[in-house]
């Protein structure tokens, strides 16, 4: 039976008390399709990233949600074989033109990947690696940077004592706020989070999602997840995508409290058949 | 309605869950007849059938609770799956409240017999369209329910208001016959205790369509003006 789920889940006279904030959108992909050599991964994503939201993508393996998160910074430029055509929108630029940097874009676009990937070097030196390249700093102004970069991923209170010790002798949740840490520590606008508690156990699991909503506060974050109930947590706005193509888009509590489209309704209950 | 799950035992713990809603539901509309029966005729064995089966359907309230709470658990449902879970968890409520209404009117007409105030069609009388009108609406909320029939579900909530009415008029025409002949007070007490146990019953089975609607399309209508918008 195809249900008409039209309305809003909120009772009417309390969703009308309350004003919507305005939006502002910081990316925005338009006609993006993506090859893998002939393979079409992304057919025709259409989307709008919101500034300082939470935007969670979800959907079966193979979907295309990590191949357009890397989308996001170019990180496929590193393939060869791997083409993207149309436009993302980033600060009035294509990012996809040619005459983009990179390298600035991914400073200002920092990924997290699922497995936590420290920098074989001093905890310190993982946080400010990225900062050198970018900026000419004291070495006090550094220690500075560091510092915060360290209490915004909220691990200093656990490394301020063994800054010189190796980034990979912290536990895997700690590794994982250090890479985030290393990301925050160059400025970026943007956080994309591949999986980025798969590898981890509850607690640390927890620590990053308390993490994620600290951090919207200054910065957008994109996070591929397989864990539905993490999307339906952290996340403000859900995108639903399906063999390359995105099928639904919209705010997480009406995604998952009364989705616009069967095919999400199916997959979010887990009728997969 | 949906498809079905790709976890069959998901699907199994969902039918599991219907069919105990369908049975306390039967149960409850049986014991609603049987107590508007009995307070017409008198039948105490028929009452005492009635108080006594409150206690299955007190008994199903608490294990559909549990089962839900299982449910939840378990399986983390979302969307059409987590509406018709917490409806289901409402409906018991106010299925069990019916039961207790239903109780309420049999434990009256027992107490009635008791003082020797005859049974008779005087006081049956007074409730017969009420009562009538409460049963429909009873076995349509149920069926709503069971079909997630959203249009049955609708019709449910202009129905309320008439036994709302019919309610108040009872209430007028009761105070009438006790000024004009205070012997008849008590009886006509109790006889309004028993039209109000219906009007509740009539309420419980609105709220069960506001159930319905809010499974089938997402919206909670509950304390709203749904119901006359609608046409």
């Amino acid at each position: 039976m195809n249900m008409p789920l039209t309305a809003p889940i909120m009772n009417e006279s309390a969703a009308a008390a309350q004003p919507a904030p305005a939006l502002e959108t910081i990316i925005d992909i338009e006609g993006l399709n993506f090859y893998y050599g002939a393979f079409q991964g992304l057919k025709n994503i259409n989307l709008k990233i919101h500034d300082k939201k939470v935007t969670a993508f979800i959907g079966p393996s193979g979907c295309g949600k990590s191949t357009l998160l890397r989308t996001l910074n170019r990180m496929y430029d590193l393939y060869p074989g791997q083409r993207a055509e149309g436009r993302i929108m980033y600060r009035d630029k294509n990012i996809l033109d040619a005459d983009q940097d990179v390298n600035l874009l991914r400073a200002k676009v920092g990924m997290v990947f699922q497995k936590p990937t420290p920098f074989p070097m001093s905890i310190y030196d993982n946080v400010a690696f990225g900062v050198r390249l970018y900026e000419n700093m004291s070495k006090g102004e550094l220690d500075e940077r560091v510092e915060w970069a360290l209490k915004k991923a909220a691990l200093w209170t656990e490394v301020k004592d063994k800054l010189k010790q190796s980034g990979l002798s912290l536990s895997g949740g700690q590794q994982q706020r250090l890479c985030i840490a290393r990301g925050v520590a160059v400025k970026p606008d943007v956080l994309l989070l591949d999986e980025p508690t798969s590898a981890l156990d509850p607690i640390s699991t927890v620590k990053i999602e308390e993490l994620i909503h600290e951090l919207k506060q200054e910065y957008t974050i994109a996070i591929v997840t397989h864990n539905m109930q993490q999307a339906a947590r952290c996340s403000d706005y859900t995108a639903y995508m399906y063999l390359g193509e995105l099928v639904e888009f919209g705010e997480t509590d009406l995604i998952f409290l009364n989705p616009t489209k069967k095919e999400t309704q199916d997959y979010i209950t887990g009728r997969f058949g | 309605m949906a498809g079905e799950h790709s976890s069959k035992q998901y699907d199994l713990d969902l039918e599991g869950i219907r069919s105990k809603v369908l049975l306390m539901g039967g149960l409850v509309e049986t014991q609603f007849q049987d107590a508007i029966t009995c307070f017409r005729n008198g039948d105490i064995e028929r009452a005492e059938k009635v108080i006594k089966s409150d206690e299955e359907v007190n008994r199903l309230e608490v294990v559909l609770d549990d089962t839900c709470s299982h449910l939840i658990v378990k399986r983390q449902p979302a969307a059409n799956d987590l509406r018709t879970v917490m409806a289901t968890i409402k409906a018991i409520t106010d299925l069990e409240r019916i039961g207790d209404e239903a109780t309420k009117i049999a434990r009256t007409a027992k107490n009635m017999h008791e003082r020797g105030i005859p049974a008779g069609l005087n006081h049956y009388d007074i409730i017969r369209s009420i009562a009538a009108s409460t049963g429909d609406m009873l076995h349509d909320a149920l069926d709503a329910f069971a079909r997630f029939d959203k249009e049955q579900a609708k019709g449910l909530i202009a129905k309320d208001k008439l036994i709302d009415q019919e309610f108040a008029l009872i209430l007028r025409s009761s105070i009438t016959f006790m000024m004009e002949d205070p012997r008849t007070i008590s009886a006509a007490l109790d006889t309004l205790w028993v039209a109000k146990a219906i009007e509740r019953i009539g309420d419980h089975a609105k709220n069960i369509g506001e159930y319905v609607i809010y499974v089938v399309e997402g919206k909670d209508i509950r304390h709203t003006d749904y119901g006359s918008r609608q046409s």
